[in-house]
């Protein structure tokens, strides 16, 4: 596909200089105009209207089959994200956090992995945990209280979620500095790994300090920033004067801005530059630009800070219905298909509602268990003295 | 991710068993010993390869098992502990330095929120063995935070163990036992003892890492120390016995979790009980052992149990440290209004 040439790909026009002490008006409404609207960098291959364009350094072959599925995962994905939040609404869930609208960003890049290639998420990837094999009924336990997470982030080279901003891309950093010690980096067979965040992550200090270790170490590590355009109330302006990508550069490795509504070239991005890290080219950072369709939690509130109009665009722009319209243009997929997807997503559903309502409680002992490897007698005592003291109630009220 | 065994047969065996080193040299020897047991042992740092730290902690390590092995960082303490964080998940045992006490704080956020954590929240299916290398405490005439006690953050905090060495054969086995160790420990190592001499033997069995050790027995008044103090609370126990006091002095060597049986067990025969550390004293571990042992040892106390600490003040210019730090005449103070009591 693309190679290090890539890498240089010049700025545009219209960036500001980080020389300049002062913007052009030109340059300040042209930044802008790429923080609004992807900009004429945008790498897109599938219109919002379902049109299969071409880019001159990413394309993709692919077959219906493997279109079906990515449709598929989307459609599946959505359904446990509204499962989910309406889940919250009937106070079986403490809090959800969508991720509607960020489908095909997290479809895509999701399904560019290899299974021995490693992902840090944040907090919001219910799509990559699905392209990494876990159940959806695992995310519930984390938002309804019950646990913190429990696939195993070794097995499944998936990290639990993170939720203090930014955290993850540091040890996901480290992560990829033990791949390249291991020897394992500098080839076709070689391991990489991904780390997810989001607009307002990119302006906490670990991000920095994660772009900065990952570039001294050539770590084989891809920096997927989700720019959703808010971050909970605050608008990426807040975050960054430069598009996004364009960071990259100040690091010494390429950033690319994919149109993240697009699964075909978030697939196509995220493949390229998992192969660059797996063959020692690393890293490399993808913005995808994309839309946070829903709230930023089940406990946010959009209409105070955003106008309905920008839902009403981003709707247009939906990241399933263009590859909707494409596999029915294309002859690809035919209504059995479309009712089967449907079906199984109402079967999910079902699982979800069914799964939730059914979790029990952890017992007290939880609140101990596993503080330690190796123990602490301190602690081991405490637990004996409230558990004593908790089975004084045993068959009453308490 | 199970916990290599550390073979200490194939670790090379100095030539002499029984050496007087500093406390530097013994920390550098087992730092050494480790890394020769366990290839996965890695240093992580500012300055720590080809200058070999600032302290020379980690002199020669670099130029024996490579840049790979003995990392010079980025000076970012943040990045220093959040990519240890990854390379732990990824089956290393980081041992990372911290250049200054007051400089831990940009990594305090991964040491907190994930070092302390991932253990927990996976339900052991992530271990962190990390091990965090802290020269702490004053006395060594430094600007501003470089003389800092900040032990009582990490004590404070669930799924973190804390320890300090006070002599040369424990920082040469402390430091050794702490690798080993599948929980993070914070390795609190007292600056200006650095270049104190002690006989370590190489040969020896240690003892376990998270005890209390009694370095001197005595039966009017307990002391209780740790790190740098243990020093002072030796050397004021000397001068007392030359004036007819016993006191007994306890080196606590784990702060997290605290090992109080041997200070239990000695304060139920001294009745008097004196805590010296150079860190603040509300909301400290002398503030934490005070509130044990009056719940242990309710009626064997013949005085209320004292601290002497530095003061709850930021530290100050270092031509004030001498009356910030406890020093022996602070505690002989402080030991004679427990026996009035």
């Amino acid at each position: 596909m693309s190679s290090p040439e890539q890498w240089t790909h010049p700025e545009p026009d219209a960036a500001p200089a980080a020389t300049a002490a002062k913007p052009t008006a030109e340059q300040v409404i042209a930044g802008l105009r790429a923080t609004d609207e992807g900009g004429a960098d945008l790498v897109q291959l599938l219109t919002p209207e379902g049109v299969r364009v071409t880019h001159p350094d990413f394309d993709i072959d692919i077959t219906a089959e493997e279109l079906r599925g990515l449709y598929r995962d989307m459609v599946l994905i959505r359904r446990v994200d509204r499962e989910a939040n309406a889940l919250q609404r009937k106070g079986q869930l403490g809090i959800w956090v969508p991720l509607l609208g960020q489908e095909a960003a997290q479809i895509g890049a999701g399904r560019a992995m290899r299974e021995t290639d490693m992902a840090f998420p944040s907090y919001r990837e219910h799509g990559i945990a699905w392209t990494r094999g876990i159940n959806p009924t695992e995310l519930l336990g984390i938002f309804r209280g019950t646990d913190q997470g429990t696939w195993d982030p070794v097995e499944k080279r998936f990290h639990p979620y993170t939720i203090v901003i930014g955290n993850q891309v540091l040890n996901a950093a480290g992560y990829a500095m033990g791949q390249k010690f291991d020897g394992k980096v500098g080839d076709d067979e070689g391991e990489a790994t991904m780390c997810f965040f989001g607009d307002g992550a990119t302006s906490q200090g670990d991000v920095h300090e994660g772009f900065v270790w990952a570039a001294v170490y050539d770590a084989p590590l891809v920096f997927f920033c989700q720019n959703n355009q808010w971050a909970i109330s605050e608008p990426t302006e807040r975050q960054s004067r430069l598009p996004l990508y364009q960071r990259a550069r100040g690091y010494g490795f390429p950033g690319i801005r994919v149109d993240g509504n697009d699964v075909l070239a978030t697939l196509a991005v995220t493949k390229w530059a998992l192969d660059e890290c797996r063959h020692g080219n690393g890293p490399i950072l993808i913005e995808a630009f994309t839309y946070r369709m829903d709230a930023h939690t089940t406990s946010d509130d959009p209409t105070r800070y955003r106008l309905s109009d920008e839902l009403e665009m981003w709707k247009l722009k939906d990241p399933i219905e263009r590859v909707k319209v494409y596999l029915v243009k294309q002859q690809w997929a035919d209504s059995e298909f479309f009712e089967s997807v449907e079906a199984d997503a109402d079967k999910l559903g079902e699982e979800l509602r069914e799964f939730c309502t059914n979790m029990p409680d952890p017992p007290a002992e939880r609140i101990f268990s596993n503080v330690y490897a190796e123990g602490n007698p301190n602690l081991e005592a405490q637990r004996d003295e409230f558990l004593d003291y908790v089975s004084g109630f045993a068959g009453g009220e308490h | 991710m199970a916990a290599p065994t550390m073979d200490r047969s194939t670790a090379a065996a100095p030539a002499t068993p029984v050496q007087t080193l500093t406390i530097s040299k013994a920390l550098n020897m087992g730092l050494r010993a480790a890394m020769e047991a366990n290839p996965k042992v890695i240093m992580m740092g500012e300055d720590i390869g080809k200058l070999g730290g600032v302290f020379r902690i980690t002199d020669g390590l670099q130029k024996d098992f490579g840049e790979q092995r003995v990392l010079d960082t980025p000076l970012a303490e943040s990045g220093i502990i959040g990519t240890a964080v990854g390379l732990a998940i990824r089956g290393y045992r980081p041992v990372c330095e911290i250049q200054f006490d007051g400089f831990i704080f940009p990594g305090f956020d991964q040491i907190v929120s994930q070092v302390a954590k991932l253990h927990y929240r996976t339900q052991g299916k992530i271990k962190m063995p990390i091990v965090i290398r802290v020269p702490f405490g004053g006395g060594i005439g430094a600007v501003e935070h470089h003389s800092e006690s900040p032990e009582s953050y990490f004590a404070h905090t669930a799924g973190l163990k804390v320890v300090s060495c006070s002599n040369p054969a424990d920082a040469y086995w402390m430091i050794q036992q702490a690798i080993d160790c599948d929980d993070p420990v914070l390795f609190f190592e007292p600056k200006r003892r650095y270049y104190e001499k002690g006989e370590v033997d190489t040969t020896a069995q240690p003892g376990k890492l998270f005890e209390s050790r009694v370095l001197r027995s005595g039966t009017d008044a307990t002391l209780v120390a740790y790190g740098p103090m243990v020093r002072t609370a030796l050397d004021a126990a000397g001068a007392a016995a030359e004036d007819g006091t016993s006191l007994e002095v306890i080196d606590l060597r784990t702060l997290s979790p605290l090992d109080l049986a041997p200070v239990f067990e000695s304060v139920r025969r001294t009745g008097r009980l004196v805590v010296v550390s150079e860190a603040p004293s509300e909301s400290s571990i002398a503030s934490e052992i005070a509130a044990k042992v009056q719940q242990e040892c309710f009626y064997s106390l013949q005085a209320p149990v004292l601290r002497v600490t530095g003061f709850d003040t930021p530290y100050p210019p270092s031509k004030l440290e001498e009356e910030f730090l406890p020093d022996l005449d602070r505690v002989l103070h402080a030991v004679d209004r427990s026996l009035a009591w």
